[in-house]
């Protein structure tokens, strides 16, 4: 086949010149359209990270319970017992923003298969949701129908959805984040890599049948959007979580026996990248018979079928001789199996197609050598501090704290996550609103804390900052439950890496990042890079998202936020100095979005962290509340929420202003709970080790009180609280569509 | 008491019944597959929560005409006891071993809480061991809204049929109805999820009643 490799047709394959010219070096001959396809996923941004990979080498990666680090499916942690947790958070946005109920529904399977493929039984999925100005046109469909799809996913899986962020921004009108965690538990001494070996082993393909849908997908996640861009709905592709329910058993199943020397599910650039990431891993070759493959249509052409991204899709490698044992078990899950190919000791990739060779690639450049980009940046504008005189506004700060909790992001998102199942399994002890949710390891006393984090307004005024603070957030969410934080995953939503203001952003966060995961011994086992989060030349704010993953030795010993009784003290643990740059409050409140986001003084992090982590182990805590957006009032405000105890906090300390005591971000905090007869020791260890811990009030009656300000009522707060989200989807549409 | 839970493909609360039949009746529970044929010899047949065929068609229809199905007909025109529970309890009608259809609900979208119900009657085989007084026990499900025409109503009315009653109604049900007994009492259908409310760290033990009481009338 000859082809003309016009400017037209690369573009189309999104592929530059530079990167053709590698192309044709590495094969020593033009490429067919086969494999100019296979080279167009395989170095796509989204299965290459070519312009993230020289600066995702800046993790910390590794710490002695650390099992498997990035570049496998997932991240792997050891958690005691022979047990292992795995654990990885991927995006789907662009599909979402198009059609959001199956392009969240398919980012749910997608993330689960990373996860069982490992040889996981999936426990827990969380999402973290940033959409639009609720005004926005279309944002209250994206709303609903990325809930409904993750619901629509999740809840027939059998996988509990028990946590996750929303929050909105204009920043995101035109490109919404859909960024979904998948938790799973695995013996440790059966963690399946993908890497296939044994030369003349077959290589098996099991679940549902290729269709031609989700041509392209990965490219299309590695460009800019246009408005015209909803046209691409066919690329789109359609779930079936009854079909990936039947994948997970038999799956599982089949691992057990034995038979399985590799196992990669087809997610991304779909059959060309589990059979190149299986073969690369390997250090293998494999021949593949596209005549073998299941379809769902006829007439597909060789392109068409390596390119689809139909869901619900596994290869592996069985042993040779065992492939009947696969079979059997797929026949009793109902399930689609063929041998599509062979091990091979040869390096190269080579696809059979109705008696031709339609590729034949050599596997290492195509999957390993794909291009490396160290792209400009440009410098970043340094924020300018707010100063304090400007934000002295009048302030009513009861009045304050209701706006706030009304506001859409602190409002409670009970109406999302009364659409997940959160409750299958029978292993959440701690459900979605209270914090870290908290998940049983089925059939002990150990549990797994849970939480993802990241402040999107910090990173946009300044990605370093913002980047450290996502870290420490999730490290700080999941001490305050009690647990040890291990390890996080992220997914790292940015604008076009092109452009050096945004590869700046990109760059500064992964090393704020990186610097808090080494103060913390909170190392990065898995993520996912998601970039050209752009529409129409306008990105996203930068959203280095964290998910993070921690260990309760004992579940009788966790904390919740719910437990809180009157008579408690109230007891503030760190540092207050008011900062309310880049604060909820100035925006909600004074509508600015300005100043620089709160520093984050690692070593106090984990000083004041590891003070409260000892104190709940103790006992001495009866509810933790970390401290975040609307500072130490919101604090106070869902914490009496959530224990349905009234409380009342004493006035700004002298050297304080009002409206930062009340509503400053200063990082490194938390408000706890204690038993009156426990409150004198604990502020003596708080003394003896150096550590900032004043009793700032306490609890009891049914409204919370600041300082000298009227009481406000809990149901008032409740009401604030509960209130916006169902308000806002039952409001008449309009003109909206 | 020998009991049993069948697993159909999609079900996704079956272990978690088994987990909870086995604490609260302190013996093993036999498991069972939706293409067998027979059941092993039991007193009480559970047929879990999930979405059995990824509740393709109608929710229940295609596992009410599973393999298995002939089996249970023929446990509970012996008298054996059955207990469907959420996806279980949508089997049950479209098997037409319990009066009613389940269709979506009201509000049209999936509701998961922890809900207030009250016993209706407390004198059957599932709910002799509950006290007077509202039970919370969670519900979870996107077609949970129970429908029957006017005389059926009447009748399970009249013959103390309705077990439980929701409080607190989150999809619709006609007369809040939150699950219904045969007119021998020995089958159960409910959208709750008892198995969900045995363990206080999940924040309610209102489901062991219902176990306590099968023991009950079953017999250790």
């Amino acid at each position: 086949m000859t082809l003309a490799i016009t400017d037209e047709l690369l573009a189309r394959h999104k592929l530059s010149r530079a990167e053709y010219a590698d192309i044709l070096r590495i094969l020593g001959r033009e490429p067919n359209l086969v494999e100019l396809g296979i080279f167009s996923v395989m170095w796509s941004e989204h299965c290459s990270y070519k312009s993230s990979k020289i600066h995702l080498k800046k993790f910390p990666t590794t710490a002695p319970w650390v099992v498997c680090g990035p570049g496998e499916n997932a991240g792997v942690v050891d958690i005691g017992d022979g047990l292992v947790a795995v654990f990885k958070m991927e995006s789907h946005n662009h599909p979402s923003f198009i059609e959001p109920y199956q392009g969240a529904a398919t980012g749910v399977g997608g993330i689960l298969r990373d996860v069982f493929t490992m040889g996981a039984r999936p426990v827990a999925l969380l999402d973290a949701l940033r959409f639009g100005d609720p005004k926005a046109p279309r944002m209250r469909h994206l709303v609903s129908g990325v809930v409904a799809g993750i619901g629509g996913y999740g809840n027939c899986v059998g996988v509990p959805t028990v946590g996750g962020e929303c929050t909105f921004h204009p920043a995101y009108d035109g490109n919404i984040l859909v960024n979904v965690m998948c938790v799973g538990i695995a013996r440790a001494d059966r963690v399946f890599y993908a890497r296939a070996a044994g030369v003349g082993n077959p290589v098996v393909y099991i679940g549902a049948k290729t269709g031609r849908d989700g041509i392209h997908g990965a490219t299309m996640a590695s460009a800019e959007f246009s408005e015209a861009d909803t046209s691409l709905r066919p690329t789109v592709q359609v779930g079936d979580p009854f079909t990936e329910k039947l994948l997970i058993e038999a799956c599982l199943e089949l691992m057990e026996t034995g038979a399985i020397v590799a196992i990669q599910d087809m997610g991304a650039a779909g059959l060309t990248s589990s059979s190149f990431e299986m073969a690369a891993r390997g250090g293998t070759g494999i021949e593949l018979d596209l005549d073998a493959v299941p379809l769902r249509e006829a007439g597909m052409t060789a392109y068409e079928i390596m390119l689809s991204e139909s869901q619900e899709r596994m290869l592996l490698v069985a042993a040779a001789g065992r492939e009947e044992e696969a079979f059997r078990i797929c026949r009793k899950w109902g399930l689609d199996a063929a041998v599509v190919g062979r091990v091979t000791d040869t390096g190269r990739m080579v696809i059979r197609h109705k008696g031709e060779i339609v590729a034949d690639l050599p596997v290492a450049p195509v999957s390993g050598a794909s291009p490396v980009y160290d792209r400009p940046v440009a410098p970043l504008p340094r924020p300018v501090p707010l100063v304090a005189e400007a934000i002295r506004a009048p302030l009513d700060p009861p009045q304050a704290l209701l706006r706030l909790l009304s506001s859409p992001d602190l409002s409670s998102k009970r109406w999302i996550f009364e659409q997940y199942d959160w409750l299958v399994g029978c292993d959440t002890v701690v459900p979605p609103g209270l914090g870290a949710a908290v998940v049983r390891v089925h059939g002990t006393k150990k549990a797994l804390a849970l939480t993802t984090d990241c402040t999107p307004r910090y990173c946009a005024a300044d990605p370093r900052v913002g980047g450290m603070q996502a870290v420490a957030e999730a490290w700080r969410n999941l001490v305050a439950v009690g647990a040890r934080p291990l390890a996080i995953t992220d997914c790292l939503n940015f604008g076009n890496p092109e452009r050096p203001p945004i590869m700046a952003q990109l760059v500064a966060a992964i090393e704020g990042m990186a610097e808090a995961c080494r103060a913390l011994d909170f190392p990065v086992v898995s993520g996912n890079v998601s970039l050209y989060n752009e529409t129409d030349g306008r990105a996203i704010l930068p959203t280095p998202q964290v998910g993070g993953l921690g260990l309760i030795e004992d579940v009788d010993r966790l904390v919740r936020l719910d437990a809180a009784r009157a008579g408690d003290r109230l007891v503030l643990v760190g540092e207050c100095t008011g900062w309310l740059g880049a604060s909820l409050f100035l925006r909600e409140i004074l509508g600015r979005e300005e100043g620089a986001p709160p520093p984050v003084d690692l070593a106090l992090e984990r000083r004041n962290g590891e003070f409260v982590a000892r104190q709940i182990a103790r006992g001495a805590v009866r509810a933790c509340q970390d401290l975040s957006d609307g500072g130490l009032a919101v604090g106070a405000a869902e914490l009496c929420l959530a224990s349905g105890v009234g409380g009342s906090l004493a006035p700004p300390f002298a050297s304080s202003e009002a409206c930062g005591w009340w509503f400053g971000e200063d990082q490194g905090r938390y408000l706890l709970a204690v038993p009156p007869d426990r409150l004198g020791e604990l502020l003596a260890a708080a003394a003896a080790e150096g550590v900032l811990a004043r009793e700032v009030g306490s609890l009891g009656g049914d409204a919370l009180t600041l300082g000298g300000h009227p009481p406000i009522s809990l149901e008032a707060m409740r009401q604030a609280r509960e209130g916006w989200f169902a308000a806002w989807m039952n409001e008449t549409s309009g003109a909206e569509g | 008491m020998r009991a049993a839970v069948v697993t159909f493909p999609g079900s996704n609360c079956d272990r978690d019944l088994v987990v909870a039949m086995e604490a609260c009746f302190g013996k093993p529970v036999v498991r069972v597959w939706h293409a067998d044929h027979e059941l092993p010899p039991v007193d009480l047949v559970g047929l879990p929560g999930g979405f059995s065929w990824g509740d393709y068609l109608r929710c229940g229809a295609i596992a009410a005409r599973a393999p298995i199905m002939a089996a249970i007909r023929r446990h509970a025109e012996r008298g054996g006891y059955l207990l469907g529970i959420c996806n279980g309890f949508q089997i049950l009608t479209e098997a037409g071993l319990l009066p009613g259809a389940l269709v979506r609900n009201a509000g049209l979208r999936f509701v998961c809480r922890p809900l207030r119900l009250a016993v209706a009657n407390r004198n059957s085989a599932f709910t002799s061991a509950y006290g007077e007084g509202p039970v919370t026990i969670p519900v979870a499900h996107h077609d949970g809204n129970y429908v029957i025409d006017r005389e059926g109503l009447a009748r399970l009315e009249g013959e103390g049929r309705i077990a439980f009653r929701y409080l607190d109604n989150p999809n619709g049900s006609v007369a809040d109805i939150a699950g219904v007994l045969d007119a021998r009492g020995r089958i159960l259908g409910m959208m709750p999820h008892p198995e969900r409310a045995v363990d206080p760290r999940l924040g309610s033990e209102d489901g062991k009643p219902l176990f306590a009481s099968l023991l009950a009338a079953i017999g250790g």
